[in-house]
């Protein structure tokens, strides 16, 4: 299912975005502060009223219901703060209320597909050991797979995540981008705002760069994070070192 | 049925048998012998109990569908200003009744019924306009509850004698005393179509868990929420002020009270939360009627906020340590 935007409008926030995003990739949004990553993927997700055209495969997302378009696209907001200390499972169940009939939906959600796409999605971030526990006492690594399981229950074509990595470890990190990788390899759509540019380059299978609301740069990652760019966008002059797959960017 | 909610309806339900019995004539149930028994029973007290249910589940309904919206434990049904509106709709019925304008008995529950509709209208408009944000709404509620508030001053100010103003004073405290059937027939209807929206925005409150975007991402549909919100407090709230004053801390404290017995999904509390606040009422309406003051009963609003404001200064303490969800 293509993700497609046309002219993505919103004053001082986004100006004139157009992108084709395909689904089975990673794709990682970079760019400075106040660059417009966040409100890109926002108005994607259809949480954002901008102006333009944004489709998935044909069809016109804004005009889809809002519960069908929450099927296909399962967002992860920037922070993921809950109001109530609810436990993991019930978080990860929070998942499937696009699919739950209201208002008797607590009845629907004993329902065999819910169960199973809930433990599914509590298996693949490994938190089965943890299902009881409430949100607050779950470390900050925890936590992020948790927020990202109840995404994954939603069975979603495409994940769109706000800074999933932000506030964890190198280890949490780069785990939490391995399951995000595990589902693009079945077919789902990923699309990243991420701020590490050495992850993005070596994880992703295409970089979108954007600067003041509009994308400068777009393509593989060696050519949308080249050095030029990243003096011309971030203001600094890095170098990146070592083979393909594994850079690093010296500053 | 939950174990928690059979908990508590069996609470009730006998909480609510003794509250028939009790009161400044006790009546015996094994030696009903009591003169005109049958006249206290099915004509005072009946009536009164089933209205503390009604008023009672309304408001502990309507608190834990607040604090799911504002995602705030300490945020309360009278924070849309519609409890404040009823209120002055039935203030302004005995200010004009003092003036000598005649209104016949339905007019104070007509009237706050017209103050609490006037609100929600304007919650109404205002939200058709916000595009679902809660911080906007919540601002004009809080504003309206303030207009409500003053004017409600101006005319308590304005009061033509000390008889009008002890009326309306007392009015304000909140009380079941001396209510009959025809408010049972007011507030029935409205309470359950209140707890029926509350249940119906019941899933797009557990999405609200996880904040504005996340909820609106789960296919929430921020206006139709609003509506129901309105709707829901509007008909609990406003029925509630109408039937009986202005009644505080029960949709303050009752959800917070269950919510660690839930798990923490909003829509796992608002039934408890209904039957917890029904309880609440029917229990602190019968000590108001074994603990009569000289002159009178105890009124129930001052009750009941004598019992919530050292909750509530608890609630702060344990906000000041961190540990408040």
């Amino acid at each position: 299912m293509m993700l497609c935007a046309r002219n993505l409008t919103l004053a001082g926030r986004l100006g004139d975005v157009s992108l084709d995003l395909s689904p089975g990739q990673v794709t990682a949004i970079c760019g400075p502060n106040g660059a417009g990553k966040s409100s890109l993927v926002s108005a994607m997700a259809g949480v954002l009223p901008v102006s333009g055209a944004l489709s998935l495969d044909g069809q016109d997302l804004p005009a889809m219901p809002p519960r069908e378009r929450a099927r296909l696209l399962g967002y992860l907001p920037q922070g993921g703060e809950a109001a109530w200390d609810v436990g993991v499972g019930t978080l990860v169940e929070l998942g499937r209320l696009p699919w739950q009939a209201a208002p008797l939906h607590r009845a629907h959600a004993d329902g065999a597909q819910d169960r199973e796409a809930v433990a599914q999605a509590i298996a693949a971030m490994d938190l089965d050991h943890l299902i009881d526990r409430p949100l607050s006492r779950l470390s900050g690594g925890e936590r992020a797979r948790a927020l990202l399981a109840r995404v994954l229950a939603g069975r979603p074509r495409w994940v769109l995540a706000d800074e999933p990595l932000a506030s964890l470890d190198l280890g949490h990190g780069l785990r939490l981008l391995t399951a995000l990788r595990q589902q693009a390899a079945q077919g789902v759509g990923v699309c990243l705002v991420l701020h590490d540019l050495a992850m993005a380059m070596n994880h992703a299978d295409r970089v979108v760069v954007m600067e003041r609301g509009r994308v400068v740069a777009e393509g593989a990652p060696g050519e949308a994070l080249s050095e030029e760019v990243i003096a011309r966008v971030w203001g600094v002059t890095g170098r990146w070192l070592g083979p393909e797959g594994a850079r690093a960017l010296s500053l | 049925m939950t174990r928690l909610n059979a908990s508590l309806f069996g609470a009730l339900v006998l909480v609510f048998a003794v509250s028939l019995l009790a009161g400044r004539v006790w009546i015996d149930p094994f030696h009903p012998d009591v003169p005109g028994a049958g006249l206290i029973l099915m004509q005072l007290r009946l009536p009164r109990s089933v209205l503390a249910v009604l008023a009672g589940g309304g408001l502990g309904a309507a608190g834990a569908a607040m604090q799911a919206y504002l995602r705030n434990p300490l945020a309360d049904p009278g924070l849309f200003g519609i409890a404040p509106s009823a209120a002055l709709g039935a203030v302004l019925s005995i200010w004009l009744g003092s003036y000598g304008v005649a209104l016949g008995p339905w007019a104070l529950p007509v009237f706050a019924l017209v103050g609490a509709g006037g609100a929600m209208a304007l919650l109404g408009l205002i939200a058709g306009r916000s595009s679902g944000g809660v911080a906007l709404f919540t601002l004009a509620g809080m504003m309206i509850a303030s207009l409500s508030g003053a004017l409600m001053s101006l005319a308590i100010s304005l009061s033509p004698s000390p008889f009008a103003l002890s009326e309306i004073v007392t009015w304000l405290m909140g009380a079941l005393a001396d209510r009959s059937w025809h408010e049972v027939w007011i507030a029935a209807p409205l309470m359950l179509i209140g707890l029926g929206a509350f249940v119906a925005a019941g899933r797009s409150l557990d999405a609200l868990t996880l904040g504005e975007a996340a909820a609106r991402s789960l296919g929430v549909d921020p206006r139709r929420l609003q509506a129901l919100l309105i709707l829901g407090v509007g008909c609990t709230v406003g029925g509630s002020v109408a039937v009986a004053g202005i009644i505080g801390f029960v949709g303050l404290v009752v959800p917070h009270l269950l919510r660690p017995f839930t798990d923490r999904r909003p829509s796992s509390l608002i039934v408890p939360s209904a039957l917890g606040g029904a309880l609440l009422l029917v229990l602190g309406d019968s000590l108001c009627r074994i603990f009569p003051l000289v002159g009178g009963e105890l009124r129930l609003g001052i009750a009941l906020s004598l019992l919530g404001a050292p909750f509530f200064l608890a609630l702060l303490w344990r906000m000041r340590d961190g540990v408040w969800r």
